[in-house]
C-alpha cells in the first residue's frame, strides 16, 4: 500500500539523519557481526550444524501438531498448566486472568518478543498491574516508553548518554548529582533497583527459546540472570511462547544451542541456559507454586500450511539484522513492527497482514546476506519475494508503479519493438548528456540524481553496434 | 587456440539491458574475451531483459513470459554468457524455478545448465590461461551480491585479475557488503540506497586503489555515481574492460576527455 510505504520511507529518512542512532548502528559490523564471524571460524562444523538445524526444524514443523500435543502431555505431567491461544487478544486476556487469580500487583518480566507481539505490558498496566522489565535493555526502553529496536539487543539504538539521562529522570529517590563514570555504574544502579522488584513480585513472566516435547520443559537463553530471578522467585511463573518454539527432544535443543549464541552474539554459550520443568515439587524449597504455559498461534498455522513455512524455522538470533545493509542503515524502529529487519519483513505479513506490512518485504536489496548467516538457513529473500507476489496480486502497490512496470514489461516482451525504441530513446538521452558522461539532475530520475550522478549512455545500443559490426560497417 | 573453427562452441552473449543501453563497450569487451576463450559469439536478437525487475516486483506472470522468451532466444547456443552476476543468477537459478510447473520445465533446466556469469565462464568453465588486458596500478574489487551469494563467484574475478599484466589488487574493507543498488530498490527507496552506498564509497576510497571494478553494471553505476558526486578520484569500470584491455571509453560516469 502506497500509504504504508510512504510512512516507512519517512521513518527511514528520519533514522538516517539521526546521528545518535547512526553512531550506535555503526558498531554492528565490528560488534555483533564480527563476533559471529569469529565464533563461526572457531567451529569447523558450523556449516554442517546449520544444515542439521534446518533438517531438525523442518521435521518438527512437518509434525508440529504431534510435537505440540506431546509437549502438552509432558508439561501437564510435570505439573504445569497449558493454555492454547489463537490471537494476541486471547493470549493477553489469558495472562491477565492468571495474574488476577493470583491477586498480583507487581509483575516482573524476562525478555520476550512474543509478549511484545501480544502487547502484553500495556494490557496488564491498563488493568492496574505494575509491570517491570528486568532485562537491562528492556528495562531501559521501558523507561523511555519505546519498543525494542532489535530482537536480542532491544536498546541497541541508545547511547550511554541516553541511558544516564533517563536514569536520573526515573530514579528520583537517588541523589540527582550522582556520578556515572562508566557503563558498569549504570548496570549497578539498575541491579539495585531491580533486586527490590524481583523480591516483591507476585508473578514472573518469561518467554521461551525452546519448548521440549519429550519433557514438557521450557528453556530460556540469557546473559544477565534476570530471567532466572523472574521465574524462580514469584509464586506464579507464566511462560509465553509461540507454537514454533517446540522441539522434539533435549538433544535437539543442544544442537540449536551450538548455533544460537554463536549466531547472535558470537558467544560459544550464554551465561545462563535455564531449563524449567513444572512448578516446585513437594519437598523442594525453591521455585514457583504454579507454572502456566501460554502457547500462541497468531497466524503461524497459516504460515505452516503455505509456501512460506521456512520462516517458522527462526530461532530469533538476530544475525539477519546484524548483517542487513538496510537494517544497518535505518535501525529497527523505522520498520515499526515487533520484529524488524529481514526476519521481520519475512514474518510480519503472516502475523499482521499483507496490506499492513508487505511493504517491508519490498524494502530489501535482496543482497542475500541474511540468508547467508541464518543458522537455520531460512531463504529470507525468497520468502520476501513471495510476499511481494502476494502484495502485487492484491494490487496493493501504487498505480504509478504498476503502470510503469506494465509498460516496461509490454516492451520487453516484444523484442522487435523494444530494440528500435530503445535505440531512439538512448540516442535522445545521450544527446541530453552532451558528452559530460553523467547527469547531475534528471527530472524523471530525481530519486537517483538527488544523491548521486547518473552515468550517461555511451550513445548507441550494443545491439545496434553489434549488428553493424556483423555487417562489416555502419548502416 | 588449437581448436579448429568447426569445434568452437557457440556462445550466446546475453548482453543485459544495462550494458545494451548504457555501456555497450562492456558488451564488446565481453565478446572479445569469450572469443579468446575459444568460442564463437552470437548475440540473439530475441533477447531483451532477464525479467528480474518483474520477478522482484512480485509480477510473476510477466517474469515467466520473459523467462521463456530468453530460453527460446538461446536454444541453439552451447553456452549463454552474461556479463552480470545478477542477471546470470536470474537466468541460472530463478528461471528454472519460474518455469518449473509448466510445459517448459525441461527446456528451462537445459537452458540454466548452459548459463555462466562472464568471469566464472572464463576462469572455471573455459579455464583461460591469459588475458590481453594490461593495467599499471592498483584496483579494488566489489563483490556484487547475486553473483557472490547465489552463484558462489568469489575467486574467479580475482583469479583473472591476477593475469592482468601490471595490475595489483588492493581489497577494500567490507568488499562483500551490498552497495545499496538492488535494481528497483534504488528507485523506490533512494534515501536508504544512498545511506548504503555512502558507506561503500568510504570503504572503496579506503582501499587506496585508483580503479574500482565489479562484474555488474548496476552496482557500478551506483558506486560510480556516488564517487563522482562526492568528488572522489576513484573511477569505476566493469571487470571485462580491464581483462580485455578495452579501456578507450571513459570510465563509468566520466566525461570524454
Amino acid at each position: 500500500m502506497a500509504g504504508t510505504t510512504t510512512l516507512f520511507k519517512a521513518r527511514a529518512n528520519d533514522a538516517i539523519s539521526n546521528r545518535g542512532l547512526q553512531n550506535a548502528l555503526s558498531e554492528l559490523p565490528t560488534g555483533l557481526a564480527a563476533n559471529r564471524a569469529r565464533a563461526k571460524s572457531a567451529l569447523p562444523e558450523f556449516e554442517d550444524l546449520r544444515e542439521s538445524a534446518k533438517v531438525l526444524k523442518d521435521h518438527t514443523l512437518a509434525h508440529l501438531d504431534h510435537y505440540l500435543e506431546a509437549f502438552e502431555t509432558a508439561a501437564l505431567a510435570a505439573g504445569s498448566k497449558v493454555h492454547w491461544t489463537s490471537t494476541p487478544e486471547q493470549a493477553r486476556a489469558t495472562i491477565l486472568e492468571i495474574c488476577q487469580a493470583a491477586n498480583a500487583r507487581l509483575v516482573t518480566k524476562g525478555k520476550s518478543m512474543v509478549s511484545e507481539e501480544i502487547g502484553l505490558n500495556d494490557h496488564l498496566e491498563k488493568a492496574g498491574l505494575e509491570v517491570v522489565e528486568t532485562d537491562l535493555g528492556e528495562y531501559l526502553i521501558q523507561l523511555k516508553h519505546e519498543a525494542p529496536s532489535h530482537i536480542i539487543a532491544p536498546a541497541i539504538h541508545l547511547t550511554v548518554g541516553d541511558v544516564e539521562r533517563r536514569f536520573r529522570e526515573a530514579h528520583t529517590h537517588l541523589p540527582y548529582d550522582r556520578v556515572f563514570n562508566e557503563p558498569a555504574d549504570l548496570v549497578a544502579e539498575a541491579r539495585q533497583i531491580l533486586r527490590q522488584k524481583f523480591l516483591s513480585a507476585d508473578v514472573g513472566i518469561t518467554g521461551a527459546n525452546f519448548l521440549i516435547a519429550e519433557t514438557g520443559s521450557s528453556i530460556i537463553v540469557t546473559n544477565e540472570g534476570n530471567g532466572d530471578l523472574t521465574q524462580l522467585l514469584p509464586k506464579v511463573h507464566i511462560v509465553i511462547a509461540a507454537i514454533d518454539k517446540v522441539l522434539p527432544t533435549l538433544e535437539d535443543a543442544a544442537l540449536l544451542m551450538r548455533l544460537l549464541p554463536r549466531s547472535a552474539t558470537g558467544q560459544d554459550i550464554t551465561s545462563y541456559v535455564t531449563f524449567t520443568t513444572g512448578p516446585r515439587r513437594p519437598g523442594e524449597h525453591e521455585g514457583p507454586e504454579a507454572v502456566h504455559i501460554v502457547i500462541l498461534d497468531n497466524g503461524r498455522s497459516e504460515l505452516l500450511a503455505g509456501d512460506k513455512r521456512a520462516v517458522l524455522r527462526c530461532i530469533r538470533c538476530g544475525a539477519c539484522m546484524n548483517h542487513c545493509p538496510v537494517y544497518s542503515a535505518i535501525g529497527g524502529h523505522a520498520y515499526a513492527t515487533v520484529y524488524p529487519g529481514p526476519i521481520g519483513a519475512a514474518l510480519m505479513p503472516g502475523l499482521a497482514g499483507v496490506k499492513e506490512t508487505a511493504h517491508l518485504a519490498g524494502a530489501s536489496t535482496f543482497c542475500g546476506a541474511c540468508a547467508e548467516v541464518c543458522p537455520v538457513k531460512i531463504p529470507l529473500p525468497d520468502i520476501m519475494r513471495k510476499w511481494r507476489e502476494a502484495d502485487f496480486a492484491a494490487k496493493n502497490n501504487g498505480l504509478l508503479q504498476r503502470a510503469g512496470l506494465s509498460i516496461w514489461a509490454g516492451l520487453a516482451k516484444r523484442p522487435r519493438l523494444y530494440h528500435p525504441l530503445m535505440r531512439l530513446s538512448i540516442a535522445a538521452l545521450s544527446s541530453l548528456s552532451r558528452r559530460r558522461g553523467a547527469f547531475k539532475h534528471l527530472p524523471f530520475a530525481g530519486g537517483w540524481t538527488r544523491h548521486r550522478d547518473l552515468a550517461a549512455p555511451q550513445g548507441r545500443t550494443f545491439q545496434q553496434l553489434w549488428i553493424e559490426r556483423e555487417r562489416g560497417g555502419p548502416e | 587456440m588449437t581448436q579448429t573453427p568447426e569445434h568452437r562452441p557457440k556462445a550466446g552473449l546475453f548482453v543485459t539491458c544495462l550494458v545494451d543501453l548504457i555501456r555497450p563497450s562492456v558488451g564488446f569487451a565481453a565478446a572479445a574475451l569469450i572469443e579468446r576463450a575459444g568460442c564463437d559469439v552470437i548475440v540473439p536478437q530475441g533477447q531483451t531483459c532477464c525479467g528480474q525487475p518483474a520477478y522482484n516486483s512480485g509480477d510473476r506472470a510477466n517474469a515467466q513470459t520473459l523467462a521463456l522468451q530468453t530460453v527460446n532466444a538461446f536454444l541453439d547456443c552451447d553456452y549463454v554468457v552474461v556479463p552480470s552476476g545478477s542477471c546470470a543468477s536470474m537466468l541460472k537459478v530463478h528461471v528454472p524455478d519460474l518455469l518449473a510447473d509448466g510445459p517448459d520445465r525441461e527446456a528451462a533446466l537445459t537452458f540454466a545448465a548452459k548459463v555462466f556469469e562472464l568471469t566464472s565462464f572464463l576462469a572455471d568453465e573455459r579455464k583461460i590461461e591469459s588475458v590481453p588486458g594490461k593495467y599499471s596500478g592498483a584496483v579494488t574489487y566489489h563483490d556484487s551480491c547475486s553473483g557472490l551469494r547465489e552463484l558462489g563467484i568469489k575467486q574467479a574475478p580475482r583469479h583473472l585479475l591476477a593475469k592482468v599484466d601490471g595490475l595489483t589488487l588492493q581489497e577494500m574493507p567490507e568488499c562483500e557488503t551490498c552497495c545499496g543498488f538492488g535494481g528497483l530498490f534504488a528507485v523506490k527507496f533512494p534515501g536508504i540506497s544512498n545511506a548504503i552506498v555512502e558507506k561503500k564509497a568510504v570503504n572503496a576510497n579506503a582501499s587506496g586503489a585508483q580503479l574500482l571494478l565489479a562484474g555488474d553494471l548496476g552496482c557500478l553505476m551506483n558506486i560510480a555515481g556516488k564517487l563522482n558526486r562526492t568528488g572522489s578520484n576513484l573511477s569505476c569500470r566493469h571487470i571485462a574492460e580491464v581483462l580485455a584491455g578495452e579501456m578507450s571509453a571513459p570510465a563509468i560516469a566520466k566525461a570524454e576527455t
